[in-house]
C-alpha cells in the first residue's frame, strides 16, 4: 500500500474502494420549535426553545473540554447563549443563587434544569476556567449579567477567597481532569514582563545554535532594547539566516 | 440566483488535472508559492507535501503538471502553510500547534527532511510572536507548551511580510475573562506595504493597522464592518458573521472576507459596507439552526483571489466549490469528486435546488453531504491553475488548454 508520507497519484485506471464516510444531511430543522407556538420553517423563534438553551450549554461544556480549547469557538458559544438567554421570557425576579451542585451527574441536570440565576453562574465559573487557560490569577467577578445577586449572602470578598469558593463548584462543572488539563500549560511568560525569545532577535551574528536554547531570562541590555523598539526608537533587524 | 448555462465565461473550463489521495486528512492548508512553481500541502499527520510544477510533453501538448517533489515529516498538527516572498529560495513558513517555522529549500528545490522545529540551525529558524498586554482585544493565540526554554503559540492565522521583520500583533486579554466577548479570527499583510495588515473578528469587523502609526498597534486605521440586516437577524446571527477569511487582493486595492454565508469584497476607501457581496449557499439560511446542532456553523472557509483579481473562489459544502466573476457578475458552482469527473475531462456546473421541482442533476439542499467541506483552496498567482483540499484528496484543475 502507501508508505507513510507518501502522496499517490490517483490514476483512472486505479480500483480504489474507498470507504464512504457516513453521509452527514441535515436533519429537519423543526426541533427546536416551541410547540405552543406555530411552525415557522423559514426562521429561527423569537422566544427559543428550552432544548436550543440546553444544547448550547452542552456545547459549551463540550467545547470547555477539549484539551486544546477553541477561544473563538467558545467566545462565539457565550456570545450565543447570552442572547439566548436575554431573549427567554424574563423570570421576573431571579431567584437567589442555588447552592452548587456537588457531583458531576447532578450538575449536568442542574445545569439543564437550572435557572437563570444558576446559569449566570455557570457561564461565570465556566469564563473563569477561560482564564484558567491562560494562567492569569484574577480576582473572580461578579455573574457575567448584572442584575442576579452574584454573590452568595454574606459576600466572600473578592480575591481568592471567592475564588476558592467557586473552586470546587466549577471543579463540579466541569471535571477535575480539566483542572489537571490545564496543568501543564506553562503560563510563565505572563510572569515576566516581555517575552524571551524576542532576546534571539536582538543577537545578530552568529547563528542560532546556543541562542535557541538560552533561558528566558532577558538582561538589562536585552530588556532596554526591546523597550526601545517598542516605543519606536528603533527597528529590530533579522539575524542574518545561514548562506544569505 | 439563476445560473447560466454557459459558465464558460469563468475562466474558460476547468478540467481535472489530478487528484492525490492520501491517507490522512489534508483538509489544512495549501498554498502556491508566489512563483507559481511550488505547491504546498499540510495534513493532519504532521506531513507536509511540496509539489513541483514540470512541464513535460504529453502526447505533444505542454500541460503542465505538478509533481510529487519532497514530503517532510513534523510532530505535529499543521494549521496553515505560507509561502514567503522569496524569488532565490524556497522558503515556507509553516505552523502547527507548537511553532512556526521557517522551511528552507535548498538549490533546486530539494528541501531537507526536518522535524520541522528549531533542532537544526542551519535551516530553521523560528519565527515567533511576541505578545503585549494588556487591552482590548485577543488574538487567537494562546500560550501551549513549552519546548526548549521558547514559549511558542498556537497560531491560528498567519501573515508574512515581505521583509521578514518580527511582527508585533496586538494580542490583548481584557482585564476581566468574562469581559472577552471578540477574538481576532484572521489576519494578513498588504502585499505591497508591509506596515500595513489587516485583522477580522469574530463579530464581522475587519481592522486595518498601520505599524509605524503605533508601535503597539492598538489603534486602528480603517475599522469595516457591515451594518446588520435586521430583517436577517437571529440568535445565530453573530457566528454567520464570524468573518473565517481576510484576503488582500493582489493590487492590495481591496480585500475579500468569507463569513459562514457569504462572500464580500470590500474597498479599503469605504469603511461602512462591502462593495460586493457574494452568496455561496443561502439556502442554507434556513437550515442555521441544523448546522449549529452540528457544529456545521462553526466551519472556517477559506477564499481567494486568482491573479488578477477578477475572480473569487471559495468552498462550500458536498464538495462544492464557487466561482464569481467580479466583472461579469456569474458565478459557477463546481464539485471536487472523483466519481463526478473523469481525469482530463471538464468539470460540469453543479447546482442546488432550493425548492419546489428539482430538475435532474440538481441536488436538493437536504441531500447534501456536511461532511464533504471544502475548506482549503488555492489558486496559482499568474495561471488558472487552482488547487482544492478535499477531506482526504487534494485535486488539481486547470483551465482547458485549447
Amino acid at each position: 500500500m502507501l508508505s507513510k508520507g507518501l502522496k499517490r497519484k490517483r490514476e483512472e485506471e486505479e480500483e480504489e474502494e474507498e470507504e464512504e464516510p457516513e453521509k452527514e444531511a441535515l436533519a429537519v430543522d423543526t426541533w427546536w420549535l416551541d410547540p405552543r407556538l406555530p411552525a415557522v420553517a423559514q426562521a429561527p423563534p423569537a422566544v427559543p426553545s428550552n432544548s436550543l438553551l440546553d444544547l448550547s450549554v452542552l456545547k459549551l461544556h463540550h467545547s470547555l473540554r477539549q484539551s486544546e480549547p477553541d477561544l473563538r469557538h467558545l467566545v462565539l458559544l457565550v456570545n450565543t447563549l447570552r442572547r439566548i438567554q436575554a431573549s427567554m421570557e424574563p423570570e421576573a425576579t431571579l431567584p437567589s443563587v442555588p447552592s452548587p451542585p456537588e457531583a458531576p451527574g447532578v450538575a449536568a441536570d442542574s445545569l439543564l434544569a437550572s435557572s437563570d440565576a444558576a446559569l449566570s453562574a455557570s457561564m461565570a465559573s465556566l469564563l473563569e476556567d477561560l482564564s484558567h487557560i491562560e494562567g492569569l490569577s484574577q480576582a473572580p467577578q461578579p455573574l457575567v449579567d448584572e442584575g442576579p445577586p452574584g454573590r452568595p449572602s454574606g459576600g466572600a470578598p473578592p480575591g481568592l477567597g471567592a475564588l476558592d469558593l467557586l473552586g470546587p463548584a466549577t471543579g463540579c462543572l466541569l471535571d477535575d481532569e480539566l483542572e489537571g488539563l490545564f496543568e501543564d500549560i506553562d503560563t510563565s511568560m505572563y510572569d515576566s514582563e516581555l517575552w524571551a525569545p524576542a532576546s534571539e532577535g536582538l543577537k545578530p551574528g552568529p547563528e542560532d545554535g546556543p541562542g535557541k536554547e538560552e533561558g528566558l531570562e532577558l538582561d538589562e541590555a536585552q530588556l532596554d532594547y526591546l523597550l526601545d523598539v517598542l516605543v519606536g526608537t528603533q527597528a529590530l533587524e533579522r539575524p542574518p539566516g545561514p548562506g544569505r | 440566483m439563476e445560473e447560466d448555462i454557459d459558465t464558460r465565461k469563468i475562466n474558460n473550463s476547468f478540467l481535472r488535472d489530478h487528484s492525490y489521495a492520501t491517507e490522512a486528512d489534508i483538509n489544512l492548508s495549501v498554498e502556491f508559492n508566489h512563483t507559481g512553481e511550488l505547491l504546498a500541502t499540510g495534513d493532519k499527520g504532521g506531513r507536509v507535501v511540496i509539489f513541483q510544477r514540470s512541464r513535460r510533453s504529453k502526447n505533444q501538448s505542454h500541460e503542465p503538471e505538478f509533481d510529487y517533489l519532497k514530503s517532510l515529516e513534523i510532530e505535529e498538527k499543521i494549521n496553515k502553510i505560507r509561502w514567503l516572498p522569496q524569488q532565490n529560495a524556497a522558503y515556507f513558513l509553516l505552523s502547527t500547534n507548537g511553532t512556526w517555522s521557517v522551511i528552507r529549500g535548498q538549490k533546486g528545490y530539494n528541501l531537507k527532511d526536518e522535524e520541522g522545529r528549531l533542532r537544526d540551525p542551519a535551516t530553521i529558524t523560528t519565527l515567533r510572536v511576541p505578545v503585549l498586554r494588556p487591552m482590548d482585544l485577543m488574538v487567537e493565540a494562546t500560550p501551549r507548551r513549552v519546548f526548549a526554554n521558547a514559549h511558542t503559540y498556537h497560531i491560528n492565522s498567519i501573515s508574512v511580510t515581505a521583509t521578514m521583520k518580527p511582527t508585533y500583533i496586538v494580542d490583548i486579554k481584557p482585564a476581566n475573562m468574562e469581559e472577552l466577548t471578540e477574538v481576532i479570527t484572521a489576519a494578513e499583510f498588504h502585499p505591497h506595504h508591509c506596515n500595513t495588515f489587516v485583522y477580522s473578528s469574530s463579530k464581522g469587523t475587519i481592522r486595518l493597522c498601520d505599524m509605524r502609526a503605533s508601535a503597539l498597534c492598538d489603534r486602528h486605521t480603517k475599522f469595516f464592518e457591515e451594518p446588520e440586516d435586521p430583517s436577517n437577524r437571529s440568535f445565530f446571527s453573530e457566528i454567520i458573521s464570524s468573518i473565517s477569511d481576510v484576503k488582500f487582493s493582489h493590487s492590495g486595492r481591496y480585500i475579500m472576507t468569507r463569513d459562514y454565508l457569504t462572500v464580500k469584497v470590500w474597498d479599503l476607501n469605504m469603511e461602512n459596507r462591502p462593495i460586493e457581496t457574494y452568496q455561496v449557499h443561502d439556502y442554507l439560511r434556513s437550515k442555521l439552526c441544523s448546522l449549529y446542532e452540528n457544529d456545521c456553523i462553526f466551519d472556517k472557509f477559506e477564499c481567494v483571489w486568482n491573479g488578477s483579481d477578477s475572480v473569487i473562489m471559495t468552498g462550500s459544502y458536498n464538495n462544492f466549490f464557487r466561482m464569481f466573476d467580479r466583472n461579469t457578475k456569474r458565478d459557477v458552482t463546481l464539485e471536487a469528486s472523483r466519481e463526478n469527473s473523469k481525469p482530463r475531462a471538464i468539470l460540469k456546473p453543479r447546482k442546488v435546488c432550493v425548492g419546489g421541482k428539482r430538475r435532474k442533476d440538481e441536488i436538493s439542499v437536504d441531500s447534501l453531504d456536511f461532511s464533504k467541506k471544502i475548506l482549503h483552496t488555492a489558486w496559482h498567482p499568474s495561471e488558472n491553475i487552482i488547487a482544492v483540499a478535499a477531506t482526504n484528496n487534494l485535486y488539481i484543475f486547470q483551465d482547458k488548454v485549447n
